[in-house]
């Protein structure tokens, strides 16, 4: 009996022991970062496919999925040890991608083929590919699951998709170069940066109009180094941060006013951008520094800096705090 | 006994667990059921009749593009294969990519393309496209080509797009208001290029000029730079040997570059003559710039930044090879009446060209920044790559230069300087 319990401590321990990790994608290194939160340190540098890029996680934080671009598939690894598991189909190019609230299906950006892969993720077959705009990438997803929207970098438009028939229900222009369409907590706004454009615009999801344009304009930077790629909405409404690209900044929005409230200087070339858990804190990557930054949000402060590979492109942080 | 029968239970959920993790690597046999179930399902989805999101057409856009049949150039390098396809395929892609917006909004594209032959006249064949109402133009013609094109006529109702010529005259004195110019003028590229040698503190030149007009006028615009940007030009040949080098250059060039003290040889070579058989050979050891080793390209095959690795990856897929300068262009120009059409819901030429000498416009042309037109004299903006045969070195503007609109006016003549009156 004592070795029963032994038996059970021991699966118990081996399904609880991670926490506050966040993982980075080295674009031009081939490797994932693994970086402890609390400690502000990469724990662990693993190689994985070609061109790593989108990165994202199971809601149960056990699997880690990774955009292998030049290899053309997605690569599943398990979230403790970054092993392999195994492959998923995904289509040319894959960029970025979202899982459905169940974890049962995986929408992939293919950038190369103007598709949006749809993926099932107990059988590991793609479902159906749907034709979207040239250079799709930026994938938003309601909590529901129920719409979809991806945007297309040369075609400048959200595509607003309906994922129970995978078919696309309107198309919404918007400036040059959408790179991230993010939906607000409560659903009833999706963002969508424009990197060349230089905006952000706020459409409404039902009524697929354009409500809000917000522009940047930071004195002593020149206006066409501001791009803004990453957004992250906090959940109680308060803050919107977008990450502004080689202006080396992230802009903290007030989510509600749609005003701006500061700029957080970053590292160099800032992308994309995730939250903890309890959403105390935010990292940043940083490309052309070849680093992370990390935010207190509740100070709107720039903690600390810590050094990836190279080309740092996409993060996620493991769910569990 | 009962411990061993746990133990038993341990290892069998053990094994499972592990064969669910590690059994995943597709076998052969594998990869052909996905082959088959891939087939299944695009039989499935023609069951399920188009599913692509189409609007009604209510916009409906015919383009031009027209160019000239060449003699074929004597074979300067065993490398580069002669193109006589330059700019099609640039066409073709962003006739595509039109097509894929304009099917979300219901706007149709499409592109004939023409090729005036040797023994064809340009102004004829010319003339009998506007006759049949053509609006749109993209030009692949040189300097002198284009000229006889405004001797026919010069109406406002049409637009023209220059894709090849970066002559300085037909920017500036020559200037028509129908007629952009997408290529770089030769005045951007050398301002692109010395940006970066005053960077490099490589203030000291030996310029040499090869005997083609064209040459000539690359030297022109490069000693202008160097006048605006405090440059001292130390010595100035001009190469007209004409022999094929490949076999004495080691004799020639020693001789040629020695005696002068300079930090860089630029070289003014736009055929490939004698360019490339200088690096290396010279008396002392300099870098080379200008139409050889380092040099300021609108685009170039080692470009693979602000998305430059898709376009890349899209035009070799579909031309089976490198996309050339004049095939950017070509997609830049085709690109930017579909943002134009596709913003103002109209494609009347006067609105179009509205639209892209307007504020409003900005299209992303993998530049990392947008690109748009000078409303002075109808050329683009962009940034200049700086590359070297297999990496790109840096992309001017250079950090420092600043303007009071765009830091990418301070490429080539300013509005203040332009002598363009429309």
């Amino acid at each position: 009996m004592k070795r029963f319990i032994f038996c059970l401590l021991f699966i118990f321990a081996a399904k609880t022991s991670f926490a506050n990790l966040a993982y980075i994608t080295n674009e031009k290194d081939n490797t994932v970062s693994v970086i402890d939160i609390k400690k502000n340190k990469v724990i662990k540098t693993v190689e994985v496919g070609q061109r790593p890029r989108g990165i994202i996680m199971s809601k149960d934080g056990k699997l880690v999925l990774i955009c292998a671009s030049d290899d053309d598939r997605v690569e599943v690894r398990e979230a403790k040890t970054l092993k392999l598991k195994y492959y998923l189909p995904s289509g040319p190019d894959p960029e970025l991608f979202i899982l459905s609230p169940d974890d049962e299906t995986l929408y992939i950006a293919n950038e190369d083929d103007a598709m949006v892969t749809v993926v099932d993720m107990n059988d590991k077959m793609i479902i159906d590919d749907i034709p979207v705009g040239v250079e799709p990438e930026g994938m938003g997803l309601t909590n529901d699951g129920k719409v979809l929207v991806n945007t297309s970098e040369t075609t400048n438009m959200a595509h607003f998709i309906d994922t129970s028939t995978l078919d696309i229900l309107e198309n919404v222009l918007v400036d040059a170069r959408p790179r991230v369409a993010m939906f607000t907590p409560n659903d009833k706004e999706v963002w969508v940066s424009a990197e060349i454009g230089g905006t952000v615009k706020v459409i409404n999801p039902s009524t697929k109009e354009v409500t809000h344009t917000i522009g940047f304009e930071i004195p002593g930077v020149n206006e066409e180094s501001i791009q803004p790629v990453g957004v992250r909405h906090t959940n109680d409404g308060k803050y919107t941060f977008v990450a502004l690209g080689p202006a080396n900044r992230i802009a903290v929005i007030d989510q509600k006013s749609k005003e701006l409230i500061k700029y957080l200087l970053v590292g160099q070339r800032v992308w994309q951008l995730a939250f903890t858990p309890d959403q105390k804190t935010l990292l940043t990557t940083n490309g052309v520094s070849n680093d992370v930054s990390i935010i207190d949000v509740e100070k709107l402060k720039v903690k600390k800096s810590v050094k990836v590979g190279r080309f740092p492109w996409g993060v996620v942080i493991s769910p569990e705090s | 006994m009962r411990s061993i029968y746990f133990l038993y239970i341990f290892l069998i959920y053990f094994c499972f667990g592990f064969f669910i993790l590690e059994a995943r690597e597709l076998s052969i046999k594998q990869i052909e059921e996905r082959k088959k179930a891939d087939v299944e399902r695009l039989k499935e989805r023609e069951k399920r009749g188009n599913k692509k999101f189409s609007k009604e057409i209510t916009l409906a856009t015919k383009l031009i593009f027209l160019s000239m049949e060449r003699k074929t150039p004597p074979v300067l390098s065993n490398l580069d294969p002669i193109l006589d396809d330059e700019g099609f395929y640039g066409v073709k892609l962003a006739i595509e990519d039109n097509l894929t917006t304009g099917r979300f909004v219901g706007h149709d594209y499409k592109a004939e393309f023409h090729r005036v032959l040797l023994n064809e006249n340009l102004k004829s064949e010319f003339q009998k496209l506007l006759n049949q109402g053509n609006k749109f133009f993209i030009v692949d013609l040189n300097e002198k080509e284009l000229k006889t094109l405004f001797e026919t006529f010069n109406s406002e109702e049409i637009i023209i797009f220059n894709v090849r010529s970066k002559a300085d005259s037909l920017r500036n004195e020559n200037c028509k208001k129908n007629l952009l110019h997408v290529p770089p003028s030769y005045s951007m590229l050398s301002d692109a290029l010395t940006q970066y040698l005053v960077k490099k503190k490589w203030n000291k030149w030996f310029l040499v000029t090869g005997p083609d007009e064209n040459d000539r006028k690359y030297a022109d615009a490069l000693k202008k730079s160097a006048k605006k940007f405090n440059i001292k030009i130390k010595k100035e040949k001009v190469w007209d040997f004409s022999a094929d080098l490949r076999r004495t250059a080691g004799k020639e060039v020693p001789i040629f570059t020695k005696g002068e003290k300079y930090d860089v040889l630029v070289v003014a070579d736009e055929k490939g003559e004698f360019g490339e058989y200088l690096t290396y050979r010279t008396w002392d050891p300099r870098p080379i710039v200008g139409t050889q080793g380092l040099t300021p390209k609108s685009w170039h095959r080692t470009h693979e930044q602000w998305g430059a690795t898709q376009m890349q990856n899209r035009f070799r897929r579909e031309s089976g090879r490198w996309m050339t300068e004049v095939d950017y262009h070509a997609w830049t120009a085709v690109r930017s009446i579909g943002e134009a059409i596709t913003r103002t819901s109209s494609n009347d030429v006067k609105d179009v060209r509205k639209y892209l000498l307007g504020e409003k416009f900005g299209l992303g042309a993998y530049k990392g920044v947008k690109v748009s037109f000078r409303s002075w004299n109808g050329q683009m903006r962009q940034p200049i790559l700086l590359a070297s045969p297999r990496s790109m070195v840096s992309v001017s503007p250079q950090e420092g230069y600043i303007h009071p609109d765009s830091e990418l006016d301070t490429l080539g003549k300013d509005q203040p300087e332009s002598t363009c009156k429309f």
